[in-house]
């Protein structure tokens, strides 16, 4: 067990590889409660949203989630988000657990002269995510509640093995799967019923082996305050047709640095290992790791955007030599 | 976790087995065990001169890599290549199939080391 943002959690149950090929191959399940919940609610609750976010808040429907991210002033991310749009005037803001309170703070300077409510209800959810190509099968049978005709991104309330919660075909794997929002006194009855159901419990190793192949980024890593997300893949998630907190300074900055993958031969990228391009260094890995489905070393990367192109033949330094890397499109494994 | 009585152990966490002037040196059960899933070996250059307690080898799990000091002083006479196709067989047998490197050595230097039960007292009070 580790100390983690205030929890304790396990890196790994069993192994971390016998876990992440569980959730490739069958299902797994991640005790993920750490993380923060927010309700934003009121009349101002959409306005509010879209300056405080990226994404187009006005294209989610009740029922439906979306990724996004908090703006700083300064081009920047404050916090890489998940939207839950649970009601009309009703969001649920999923955060990460290192940045609750730093989050809470940003949001209600933010919130100022909106029609809006803010509430932290990180206390009161658990949160489970179920995932894997039988993870809709296997929670399904636990509840009478139609998990299988939803789409990605559906979120909706419903029983598990009688206790309520809330739905969300949603999750951090590259899989299928859902994330279930409960009760924390609820959450243990929950979690063993999954594990009566066959469902391999993994730990933060696995999540991260997994996040990676998916090609995801983790706050504190890809995304800082000081990173702009347009210098990422994951630039869609920037709606410049609207306007958002900080709009000007993240539109205007150049990227010095753009963020790729890296496939690695010889050696296990990590982070903070040294890129090299034609024997100078261009940029430096912000995760890495071995990835046990294609068995090779994969990594995320700021590099100069000259040596960021698809193809490009790079090289990491590992303990002072180099392993040769080529970058590649994300996700690295493809469902 | 298992602690072979005839192996000597180092407080770093590794074994060596004796072979005539030949000593064969591996990671124990319980730093397998302590590493997880190792997907990754950096052998030694065969012919290299170590000396005690140098770094000489890698081996990365997913978790983290961690250095491999030379048990005693003395050259590197071969390296296990099975590992670089299968470093699984340090989780799978640490003291058999999984053994890293073996060195030539002079034997007296071997009794600086410690017995199983030593080395086992080390390993649980961490």
């Amino acid at each position: 067990m580790v100390p983690f943002a205030g929890y304790e959690m396990p890196i790994q149950y069993t192994s971390i590889t016998s876990e992440h090929l569980a959730v490739r191959g069958l299902v797994g399940m991640f005790d993920v409660s750490h993380m923060g919940e927010f309700w934003v609610k009121g009349p101002g609750a959409l306005e509010f949203l879209q300056y405080a976010t990226l994404n187009d808040v006005a294209k989610l429907k009740v029922g439906r989630a979306q990724y996004s991210m908090l703006p700083n002033a300064q081009g920047g991310v404050v916090d890489d988000i998940y939207l839950y749009r649970t009601g009309e005037e009703e969001y649920l803001m999923v955060v990460n657990a290192a940045n609750i309170e730093k989050d809470w703070g940003h949001l209600q300077r933010l919130a100022e002269g909106f029609e809006v409510r803010l509430e932290d209800a990180s206390d009161f959810f658990a949160l489970i995510a179920v995932q894997g190509p039988n993870a809709v099968a296997v929670l399904q049978k636990l509840t009478e509640t139609d998990l299988v005709s939803r789409k990605k991104n559906d979120t909706f309330m419903g029983k598990l093995v009688g206790k309520w919660a809330r739905f969300a075909r949603t999750g951090y794997t590259g899989e299928d799967g859902y994330e279930v929002f409960v009760a924390p006194d609820e959450a243990p009855a929950v979690w063993e019923a999954l594990l009566e159901a066959g469902v391999t419990p993994c730990g933060l190793g696995a999540r991260d082996t997994l996040r990676l192949e998916a090609g995801f980024p983790l706050y504190g890593h890809e995304l800082t305050d000081t990173t702009n997300p347009l210098c990422t893949p994951f630039d869609w998630v920037v709606k410049g047709q609207k306007e958002f907190y900080g709009k000007q300074a993240l539109l205007d900055a150049a990227c010095e640095r753009r963020l790729v993958g890296l496939l690695v031969e010889g050696g296990i990228p990590r982070e903070g290992y040294r890129v090299l391009g034609g024997g100078k260094e261009v940029g430096v890995l912000t995760s890495g790791t071995h990835s046990p489905v294609l068995k090779k070393g994969i990594g995320l990367a700021y590099v100069q955007p000259e040596w960021a192109g698809v193809g490009t033949v790079l090289e990491v330094e590992i303990r002072g030599r180099a392993a040769p890397a080529t970058v590649v499109e994300t996700p690295f494994v493809k469902r | 976790m298992n602690y072979p009585s005839e192996l000597k152990y180092t407080k770093s966490h590794e074994w060596v087995r004796l072979e005539g002037d030949v000593a064969v040196v591996g990671i124990t059960d319980f730093a397998q065990d302590a590493l997880g899933d190792v997907v990754f070996v950096d052998l030694p250059q065969v012919g290299k001169a170590v000396e005690a307690g140098s770094a000489v080898a890698v081996v990365e799990s997913v978790k983290t890599a961690s250095d491999i000091y030379a048990p005693v002083a003395g050259e590197i006479l071969e390296v296990n290549s099975a590992l670089s196709d299968k470093p699984e067989l340090i989780n799978q047998a640490p003291y058999g199939e999984g053994w890293l490197f073996k060195m030539k050595i002079n034997p007296a230097d071997l009794n600086g080391l410690l017995s199983a039960a030593e080395y086992q007292a080390v390993a649980e009070s961490q």
